[in-house]
């Protein structure tokens, strides 16, 4: 993966800190998990990224993975504005910076319940969608398994970069050619004629979960014009959210996700 | 995986439809459909490769063993014994014959 | 009144599970195996699918009022979530709410019994899985969501947050609920850090006895079907709960952000950590 720009700690850390250039730091939270209340256009937002740190006080989380902390705090960040706009007649937009190679994994993780922390995580952003606030996940690196379902997957809206070092997907290469007994080519190989398995983003948008798929020449150095694109998509996919309602149906329109709609209509007529 | 098709001739259906079993390691499941065709229809969909000699070879015995009730049954078989599969398919004849 | 005599719960297939949870007579299978609503995805992998996908969505009644159950059968692949057994599962919760939306008090109840992801349908898996997430948080406001973990599969994966989501939670000793599976954290992390072949160790991190007595459950329970449908009555009957665990962030954190982590974790500290009686 390229070097990215200004020191930042992974392309999602640096993506929050273009984002969030005129924005006010959210204190009180781990140093794995950034937050900033600033504006697009007209729309105010809370941007939340998961970064790496490599000073995690669970060292197995330290490398931009979702463990016990970030879980949790992610919770706290999205609660916290919930509550702030519950008597308000617009709910402030909230941007899922997306880029986590993982869920944290090791003993302490399983024993302290980190299934309970990104449960948090995950409850929180889909309780924020369903009060109106419109969630967009901004994916631009990484997105795999446990960490997406917590910080990302239950956001109105998915946006991701269209490059190589975008991946999504339920398991890494290597995990998952030791678990079904395969080399790695032999996985890539068998992963590219069945679209739900494959790596690469150009699969996962046939899918049909992403609102858009973005081009951009170099998502670690970004011109002033990538910037403003990026910001005016995630705008245009905030008023279509305030629009479109607060389900994730939007998600269920393409071919290779026709069986996902069936069953929906087959049990909606038995039941 | 393989997938084969037996006919076998058949004179009554059983009362109703059953299931049996589940697709686990060692284990098939049977489902079962009457209907008034006088025939059994049975198709089999197996991981064991190369062995339609050997579902034809159990069902011809089963036919000799007791009589083959008319209708449907599909087999997905996940490298169930010989053992198994008979009780599975007993299993489902039974439930059938009591449905309704 | 005449009791049923009692039986072993983690032995009942998917199905006679949900049959029996539902009060009798009233069990009535939605896309059920002979309407072979199967997986697009495994036979072109040379994977013998079942009629069902391993998912069993049952309409009845519990206790005389409306009630789904959905029911994974861990006999296939694992239990792990496929597109369709993962839509199942989704359609049933999402159904559910549009019910308690038009004044219809329909309950849920969740037979998690899965490894999580199926890999061969990767990105759906766990799509459907997001899914199901969404609807639980919805379904939960209008009425608890109860889930049940009896093994012998478990529930691990992105079905342990699912899991996590539930209003109550219902476990046997025999159960194990977890993130990430054994092996995958051994290959991660060091035999060290996690002996993937130490079944003891594997249950005093994830077992059912030590989930309850550190709080990330609601009930332990014996391999009993009596016993199991006890405990969905008795918390059909508490009712939503003032504060979900998913909410309970002002709990958690203090805990972990307090824990001196150039200790490990056992058992014994876990329990000390999430001590029972420390909660509101």
């Amino acid at each position: 993966m390229s070097n990215v720009a200004n020191n930042a700690a992974s392309r999602g850390d640096y993506w929050f800190a273009e984002l969030t250039k005129d924005a006010t730091p959210v204190n009180g939270l781990c140093p794995s998990v950034k937050a900033a209340d600033g504006k697009l256009n007209d729309q105010p937002v809370r941007f939340i990224a998961v970064v790496p740190d490599k000073n995690n006080q669970y060292p197995r989380a330290a490398g931009g993975e979702v463990g016990l902390l970030e879980g949790w705090n992610l919770a706290k960040v999205v609660n916290d504005v919930i509550d702030a706009d519950a008597n308000a007649t617009t709910k402030r937009a909230i941007v899922a910076v997306i880029d986590v190679p993982s869920q944290a994994y090791g003993r302490r993780e399983e024993a302290f319940g980190i299934h309970q922390a990104l449960a948090g995580a995950a409850g929180a952003y889909a309780k924020a969608r369903l009060a109106g606030h419109p969630v967009v996940g901004l994916i631009v690196g990484k997105a795999m398994s446990g960490a997406f379902l917590a910080h990302g997957y239950q956001a109105n809206k998915l946006i991701a970069f269209k490059n190589n070092g975008v991946m999504i997907h339920a398991m890494g290469k290597e995990s998952a050619a030791r678990i079904t007994l395969r080399s790695v080519d032999a996985l890539e190989k068998l992963a590219a004629t069945i679209p739900p398995m494959a790596y690469d983003i150009e699969n996962y948008a046939t899918l049909g979960l992403l609102s858009q798929l973005l081009d951009i020449a170099d998502p670690d150095k970004a011109t002033p014009d990538d910037i403003s694109n990026v910001q005016n998509v995630v705008w245009q996919n905030i008023q279509d959210a305030r629009k479109e309602g607060v389900s994730l149906s939007n998600r269920l329109g393409a071919e290779n996700r026709a069986s996902s709609q069936r069953v929906r209509q087959l049990m909606r007529q038995e039941w | 995986m393989e997938r084969f098709e037996f006919n076998y001739p058949a004179a009554k259906p059983l009362a109703g439809r059953a299931e049996a079993g589940v697709v686990g390691s060692g284990d098939l499941e049977a489902l079962y459909e009457p209907d008034t065709a006088s025939a059994l229809k049975i198709i089999v969909t197996t991981s064991v490769d190369g062995s339609h000699t050997l579902w034809q070879n159990f069902f011809n015995r089963l036919s000799a063993l007791r009589e083959l009730p008319a209708g449907r049954l599909d087999i997905n078989d996940f490298g169930a014994t010989p053992g198994v599969a008979r009780l599975r398919i007993e299993q489902v004849f039974e439930e059938a014959e009591n449905a309704n | 009144m005449p009791t049923d005599t009692d039986q072993s719960f983690i032995e009942l297939s998917a199905r006679q599970r949900a049959r029996k949870l539902l009060d009798d007579g009233t069990f009535r299978e939605l896309l059920g195996p002979f309407e072979r609503v199967m997986s697009p995805w495994l036979e072109p992998q040379g994977i013998v699918p079942q009629a069902d996908d391993g998912m069993v969505v049952a309409k009845g009644q519990i206790n005389g009022q409306p009630a789904v159950v959905v029911a994974i059968e861990g006999s296939f692949q694992g239990g792990s979530m496929g597109e369709v057994s993962g839509a199942k599962m989704a359609a049933a919760l999402e159904l559910a709410a549009e019910d308690n939306r038009n004044g219809i008090p329909t309950q849920a109840v969740l037979l998690l019994e899965t490894g999580g992801v199926r890999l061969q349908e990767a990105n759906l898996g766990l799509a459907a899985i997001a899914d199901i997430h969404a609807a639980i948080v919805d379904l939960r406001r209008y009425t608890p969501v109860i889930g049940v973990v009896a093994g012998t599969v478990g529930c691990f994966g992105g079905m342990s947050i699912a899991a996590a989501l539930c209003s109550y939670l219902i476990v046997t000793r025999e159960a194990r609920l977890g993130l990430n599976g054994p092996q995958v954290i051994e290959q991660e992390a060091g035999i060290d850090e996690y002996d993937s072949r130490d079944r003891p160790f594997i249950w005093s991190m994830t077992g059912g006895e030590v989930r309850y007595h550190s709080g990330f459950v609601d009930a332990l329970v014996k391999d009993s079907l009596n016993e199991v449908k006890d405990s969905v009555l008795a918390f059909i009957k508490a009712g939503v709960p003032a504060t979900h665990r998913s909410d309970n962030y002002d709990y958690y954190l203090p805990k972990l952000t307090g824990f001196d982590t150039a200790q490990q974790a056992s058992r014994e500290v876990t329990e000390a950590l999430f001590n029972r009686e420390d909660r509101a």
